[in-house]
């Protein structure tokens, strides 16, 4: 698609506009702003209760925003306001246009029914109608996540940790989303899978120029997927810049700090 | 003693305008599951006290009123029913399917073809045909209400992966007028296609689910399945043992512990109205030939 349209690619994919969120007293999340581009991976990064999660929830239209806005350029080329879409049109974009990837496989996945149909739903939820096609899709997409296609008529339930998130990648980009939103994805995870699901994640981003906004408080996480890192703490965006920028030559004195804290290799 | 005296049908008149107008929206909604006050009935839940609220509400005093149970006029569900009504509302019985009006069933269709003035009425355990797969009702209402029938498939997907080909064989899940996805109660998948296009009014109650939906008359009814997976009614391959029926849905019996069984139409006055006809199957002698010997004993 990037090769296809360069002129259509200069537009932003996802614009967040002054986006606020508070319940009652407490200010969540405030005047949060920025533009992102097709293909390109966003990291907001910040410790517990600064205000990533409800920030994610909110571009994802799951909560609706107490100011400001959230707009998507469609795939007819139009950009709208996430709050004049629809129920029927914003479920239908949460199931080929975007993907999300909870930290906690069994919330994305239904872990009663087989790996294969868990690939296959969204599919069929936009009217495939073929078990043969659906289910060679599905063993395709179990072979690009690296789990073994001899498995795919097991429940989720009876696999690892990591194969469970893998399996929950596999499932959201079936239909070739454009957007992920992906909530902690390594959370949970030892350090040798965390890596190898990482490494995974970052040749799928590029091989499908997707665009990514990746919730995360590791700070490891950020530099090998980002483009683009925002820093948040209290609900407020404190530092938003390139990755390597922000990470190596850290302005605000939060961010020196998170980044200090990482133990040196 | 005097005899305990009902209101016409048992249920106050209040109730049966209530169940009415539920009856009346679920026609003009057709597949769309209709919240009703369902009622306490003098049953417990699971022996249709669904069914027997809606036939209730459109009994009238001229209808001729059959209830079957699995097929047959005569277990102890369709008897009770049949009674209940009688004492109730003093309207006439029926073993005969073309001779009633109002047929309360519990899980077959008959084999006569329905009528533009006969009602089929069935007692539905469970409504919702997104239960097992979802268990949010708040959740399966607005997947009903967006028409997002994804994970019905899913099911079926589910069944051909594990046994290579649907095997799910009652209460197989179809698409009324192109819209809404409707659980067929407990019948077996033979009997879907009678729904389609019937002339009957169908009406489904479900009363511990407080629910009544409906097919009105010539109706699109489809079973849901895969382009390479086609849905295929299932029947026992073997001719009725009593009438000889090629095509009629059949019950099997087990007749003694040595793997014997018979195979008899599930439908008993279909049966027996074949029998009558002079239709012959390979066991029907075996019941005069028991009276014979009893004859000769005594």
């Amino acid at each position: 698609m990037a090769e296809q349209n360069p002129v259509e690619n200069d537009e932003p994919l996802l614009i967040a506009n002054s986006l606020s969120k508070s319940f009652g007293r407490i200010h969540a999340c405030r005047d949060v702003s920025f533009e992102l581009y097709p293909g390109e991976v966003l990291a907001i990064v910040g410790e517990s209760g600064s205000g990533k999660s409800t920030l994610l929830q909110m571009l994802s239209g799951q909560l609706a925003p107490s100011a400001g806005r959230v707009s998507y350029r469609m795939r007819d080329g139009v950009t709208r306001d996430l709050t004049t879409l629809g129920e029927a049109e914003r479920r239908f974009l949460f199931r080929t246009d975007w993907g999300f990837v909870h930290q906690d496989p069994a919330q994305g996945l239904r872990m009663a029914v087989s790996a294969g149909a868990n690939v296959g739903e969204r599919l069929m939820a936009v009217g495939w109608n073929h078990y043969g096609r659906i289910r060679d899709t599905a063993s395709d997409w179990l072979t690009r996540v690296e789990i073994d296609v001899a498995r795919i008529d097991d429940a989720p339930r009876t696999y690892s940790g990591g194969m469970r998130q893998r399996l929950q990648i596999a499932r959201n980009l079936v239909t070739e989303p454009r957007l992920v939103f992906m909530d902690e994805p390594t959370g949970g995870l030892d350090v040798s899978v965390q890596a190898r699901l990482l490494d995974l994640l970052r040749s799928l981003v590029a091989e499908l120029h997707l665009a990514v906004i990746i919730v995360t408080h590791d700070l490891a996480v950020a530099r090998l997927l980002s483009h683009r890192v925002m820093v948040m703490k209290g609900g407020r965006v404190i530092e938003t810049g390139l990755t390597d920028q922000v990470l190596d030559d850290p302005r605000e004195p939060y961010t020196q700090l998170l980044v200090s804290s990482i133990l040196p290799p | 003693m005097n005899a305990p005296t009902y209101n016409f049908a048992y249920l106050d008149e209040q109730t049966k305008r209530m169940i009415r107008r539920a009856i009346l929206k679920a026609i003009a909604i057709p597949g769309y599951q209709v919240p009703f006050a369902s009622r306490e009935m003098p049953m417990p839940y699971g022996w249709g006290t669904g069914g027997v609220q809606v036939t209730a509400a459109i009994l009238g005093p001229a209808d001729v009123l059959k209830v079957i149970d699995q097929g047959s006029d005569d277990t102890t569900n369709a008897i009770s029913i049949r009674k209940f009504f009688a004492k109730t509302a003093g309207v006439a019985t029926t073993t005969a399917t073309d001779e009633a009006t109002v047929i309360q069933t519990r899980h077959r269709i008959p084999e006569t073809a329905l009528n533009e003035s006969q009602v089929l009425v069935y007692q539905v355990p469970i409504p919702e045909p997104l239960r097992f797969l979802e268990p949010r009702e708040t959740e399966t209402r607005r997947m009903h209400a967006l028409a997002e029938y994804g994970l019905m498939h899913v099911k079926l997907y589910e069944d051909i992966a594990r046994f290579g080909h649907i095997a799910t064989a009652y209460a197989y899940p179809v698409k009324v007028n192109a819209r809404y996805v409707m659980d067929p109660s407990p019948t077996p998948k033979f009997d879907n296609p009678k729904m389609d296009n019937c002339p009957a009014l169908q009406l489904f109650g479900a009363g511990r689910e407080k629910r009544i939906y409906a097919i009105p008359p010539y109706t699109q009814v489809v079973s849901l399945d895969f382009e390479d997976h086609p849905f295929e009614p299932y029947r026992f391959n073997a001719p009725c043992a009593l009438c000889g029926a090629e095509n009629s849905y059949l019950d099997e019996i087990v007749t003694d512990d040595k793997g014997s069984r018979m195979f008899v139409c599930s439908d008993t006055d279909y049966c027996e109205g074949r029998q009558a006809a002079g239709h012959h199957g390979s066991l029907s002698a075996a019941p005069y030939k028991e009276k014979a010997q009893e004859v000769s004993n005594g």
